[in-house]
């Protein structure tokens, strides 16, 4: 009896998850237009999005917030996490499903720097880029007792003793980093010599700068927002073309003389080896999901700009990135 | 600021029928997922997101901080019953609990991990409570040179886990500490020791090692000396907890939980280092030192009080200042933004109610799994007359599930199972696994952390020494080593003395 018990415990979060995957399947509001054309190219077959990364991070974030606004449109859809090594391991097991087009994998530019700072086997030249969808710009921050307090100065420590500013930012090879590289080379210094710090995480980051250790802290604008509202850290440039919304007084890297701009996009791919047609359709549901309340709402919710792109120009765009990630990376040394 | 009549007023909000409910479904997963090997809270709460799309922000979150604490009491019980820690902060549990299971003691075992666990959540709620912005300003003090000075209080105290060869032990850690350094290099971006095996690159997680070193080399070793038909008798008592017993339990409980919230609540800190300084300081001031190794109450009660009290502290920084420092912690900060709440230093201010609700449902989730936990010490333990091979093929399918639902791949499994055959030759071999484990959470701490402090020195060392928290950290280092060396002779030169009266 005490067997059975055990048994029964064990099983709990099973069954709960299949209770609450019928209830999710029951309450499906009825398919739409757009959602019938995509039933086609799925073959009755459920849609499956890699999140390349652990649970809470932005991919993650990104992909169930597709999966809330797929949900008006094609009813279920399945996310489940591959993390590790900046999306690369998620990477290297996606384009596995060669031609399968109920498969896609949320993307950006951090898994473009991992490719090159991994040397990873495969790139997103090995998939179907579809959309980008989201961007987050970048922040940079010192601690609110800094002796720095304007980029004047930060370019002027910069310019002198390269290595005297330490920078905390994220993984190596991520946005904050490729971020670093391209603010060292503008104001004319080895790319290579930066004092980069690399965190996992956001948190670690912070805490990091907090402590009053780093110079500068480099960091994505959605993570650093309630910090700088707060007044623990103050924001001295940010690394998007205008002036953002959120920070109206924070002026941006170009206005500042620094010839730089950086946007850590993320957007979603389908494998390689699927026919036009089925690219078409993917595109135009994706599409379609931008539109849903839910996901206007995702975006609000999370601080995140509207930067949906498809098609040709967004393949375009990758290449771009990559060739200018490539580039920075070999000059920082991790390329 | 008066915290009191804003959490009763959190407490007249949870106090209804449908949050309490919710709360009890949430300790009940809990529970659950903490006593699976490999299944952890951080997964099961992203497993449950999407459900509480349709759920009231407050019902959502105090299921999650329930399936939260859960987990932490979870852990503890297959760590006492089957030498299988649950969590990976429930691994120091194994040394002492299991062996009191062994002795016929498990449900004395259980009932004071169960009872540390609610003295230490409790005492942890009450911190969050009422000084959780003077304990996020000291965590925030805590940077690269700190965490250095921190990790060699962790090390030096270590020797205490290391066993009775101190050349074994030391062997032990550094496999762990080899283990540690596998996948890429934080710093650099350079994979380390993956042999171009892409699974690799993000190293091997430590639940899977703890799970191949504790229970498959476990599984392994009745297989190789068959001894699978043995059973071992559950109660020898007939009372769970004896007073002698609750008498060395209860200062255990209160240190461990000294450790525990202001460690769970550093950035970098985790749930497992306070378990480790736990044990080390329950060995060393313990009036019955000869038992640890054989099933010293005070070595559970200790680390199971410290790994609660550190996930209370986890959320100090998460609700005042938005800073996630646990996987779970990460994803509950994420169920937080799909309410288009914004945890950070406005969230009290603007979230009050919803936050002090959350805080009050805490207190009213440690009493649930109070009641649930304790009166199953006994049915639990019964599990024990279960003959081994049952137990070990149900631990072994639960730990491949756990693993493969982790990790995703086949490479996983190969290593969990290369892991247990390492485990078992270190069995055989009588060098005991736990330093393994310890060395794998401390060493990637210890040098990513040395290196972040000497890329902002440029290189410097006197940064190590540098601000008044790593000099007083720094001191302790020197007195936890001083007193390594003197306190074993004075300790014998009392033995002579007691022998000299005696003979008297």
């Amino acid at each position: 009896m005490e067997h059975a018990r055990r048994r029964a415990r064990q099983w709990l979060p099973a069954a709960v998850a299949v209770l609450a995957t019928v209830a999710i399947v029951v309450t499906a509001p009825d398919e739409s237009h757009a959602g019938s054309t995509a039933r086609d190219v799925l073959d009755d077959q459920q849609l499956r999005i890699m999140a390349p990364a652990s649970p809470g991070g932005g991919w993650d974030q990104t992909s169930r917030e597709m999966q809330a606004g797929l949900r008006e449109l094609i009813g279920r859809t399945e996310v489940y996490n591959v993390s590790g090594a900046g999306g690369t391991i998620g990477l290297s097991q996606f384009v596995r499903f060669d031609g399968d087009p109920t498969q896609l994998m949320a993307t950006g530019l951090i898994m473009v720097g991992a490719v090159v700072a991994n040397n990873a086997e495969h790139s997103l030249n090995d998939t179907t880029p579809l959309a980008r969808l989201t961007t987050d710009y970048q922040v940079i921050v010192v601690p609110a007792d800094s002796e720095l307090t304007d980029m004047a100065g930060l370019s002027e420590a910069m310019r002198t003793d390269l290595p005297a500013v330490s920078i905390a930012g994220g993984s190596a090879g991520g946005a904050e980093h490729i971020l670093a590289g391209l603010m060292a080379k503008a104001v004319g210094a080895d790319p290579a010599r930066v004092s980069y710090v690399a965190h996992s995480g956001g948190g670690e980051m912070l805490s990091t700068l907090l402590s009053g250790r780093s110079t500068i802290a480099i960091s994505g604008l959605s993570e650093i927002l309630p910090q700088i509202e707060a007044g623990s850290v103050r924001a001295l440039a940010v690394s998007s073309p205008d002036r953002l919304d959120a920070l109206p007084d924070v002026p941006t890297l170009r206005e500042t003389g620094m010839d730089v701009e950086l946007q850590n996009w993320r957007g979603v791919v389908a494998p390689a080896g699927i026919s036009d047609e089925q690219e078409r359709v993917l595109e135009e549901l994706i599409l379609d999901m931008t539109e849903t309340e839910s996901w206007r709402n995702a975006l609000e919710a999370r601080g995140w700009g509207d930067a949906t792109l498809a098609g040709e120009e967004f393949e375009d765009f990758v290449r771009s990135e990559q060739d200018r990630v490539a580039q920075v990376l070999a000059e920082i040394g991790l390329g | 600021m008066d915290s009191f009549g804003l959490l009763l007023d959190g407490f007249a909000a949870a106090v209804t029928p449908e949050h309490l409910l919710w709360a009890l479904i949430g300790v009940t997963i809990g529970t659950a997922v903490g006593v699976l090997p490999g299944v952890g809270p951080a997964l099961t709460v992203a497993l449950l997101l999407p459900i509480t799309f349709r759920l009231t922000p407050e019902s959502a979150l105090i299921m999650f901080a329930g399936i939260y604490y859960g987990g932490m009491y979870g852990g503890s019980t297959t760590a006492i019953l089957l030498n299988t820690p649950g969590e990976s902060a429930a691994m120091i549990t194994t040394l002492e609990g299991n062996k009191m299971a062994r002795a016929g003691r498990a449900a004395a075992a259980l009932a004071t991990a169960a009872l540390g666990s609610f003295v230490a959540a409790t005492i942890g709620t009450v911190a969050l409570t009422f000084v959780a912005p003077l304990v996020a300003d000291f965590a925030t003090s805590f940077g690269p040179p700190e965490y250095v000075a921190l990790m060699a209080v962790a090390f030096v105290t270590v020797s205490a886990l290391l066993g009775r060869s101190l050349l074994k032990g030391v062997a032990s850690l550094l496999v762990g500490v080899t283990i540690g350094l596998i996948g890429i290099d934080s710093q650099t971006g350079q994979p380390r020791l993956t042999f171009g095996v892409d699974a690799l690159l993000d190293g091997i997680d430590v639940v899977i090692v703890v799970i191949a070193l504790f229970a498959l080399s476990e599984a392994f070793g009745h297989l190789v000396t068959g001894t699978g038909g043995t059973t071992v008798q559950p109660l020898r008592e007939r009372a769970v907890m004896s007073r002698s017993d609750l008498r060395r339990s209860w200062p255990a409980w209160l240190r461990g939980t000294a450790f525990g919230f202001p460690i769970g609540a550093l950035p970098a800190g985790g749930a497992e280092v306070p378990t480790f300084l736990s044990y080390a300081t329950e060995k060393k001031l313990s009036k019955h030192p000869e038992e640890f190794g054989h099933g010293a109450i005070e070595g559970v009660a200790g680390p199971e009080a410290a790994n609660n009290a550190a996930a209370a502290g986890v959320l100090v920084p998460l609700l005042t200042i938005g800073l996630p420092t646990s996987a779970t912690a990460a994803v509950i900060l994420t169920a937080f933004q799909s309410y288009g709440l914004q945890p950070g230093p406005q969230l009290f201010s603007e979230s009050g109610p919803l936050v002090w609700t959350l805080i009050a449902s805490l207190y009213i989730g440690n009493i649930m799994l109070l009641v649930l936990n304790l009166p199953l010490a006994k049915v639990w333990a019964r599990l024990l007359t279960i003959p081994a091979y049952g137990i070990y093929a149900g631990v072994l399918v639960f730990a491949t599930l756990g693993t493969f639902a982790a990790g995703g791949t086949t490479v996983d499994l190969l290593v969990l199972v290369g892991l247990g055959l390492l485990g078992l030759l270190m069995r055989q071999g009588g060098i005991p696994v736990a330093p393994a484990v310890v060395g794998l959470i401390l060493g990637p701490i210890a040098e990513q952390q040395l290196r972040r402090a000497l890329t902002l020195s440029e290189g410097d060392p006197s940064i190590l020494f540098s601000g008044a928290i790593t000099i007083v950290l720094w001191v302790v280092v020197g007195i936890a080593l001083v007193a390594s060396i003197v306190l074993p002779v004075l300790r014998r030169r009392r033995d002579r003395e007691t022998a000299r009266t005696l003979a008297d």
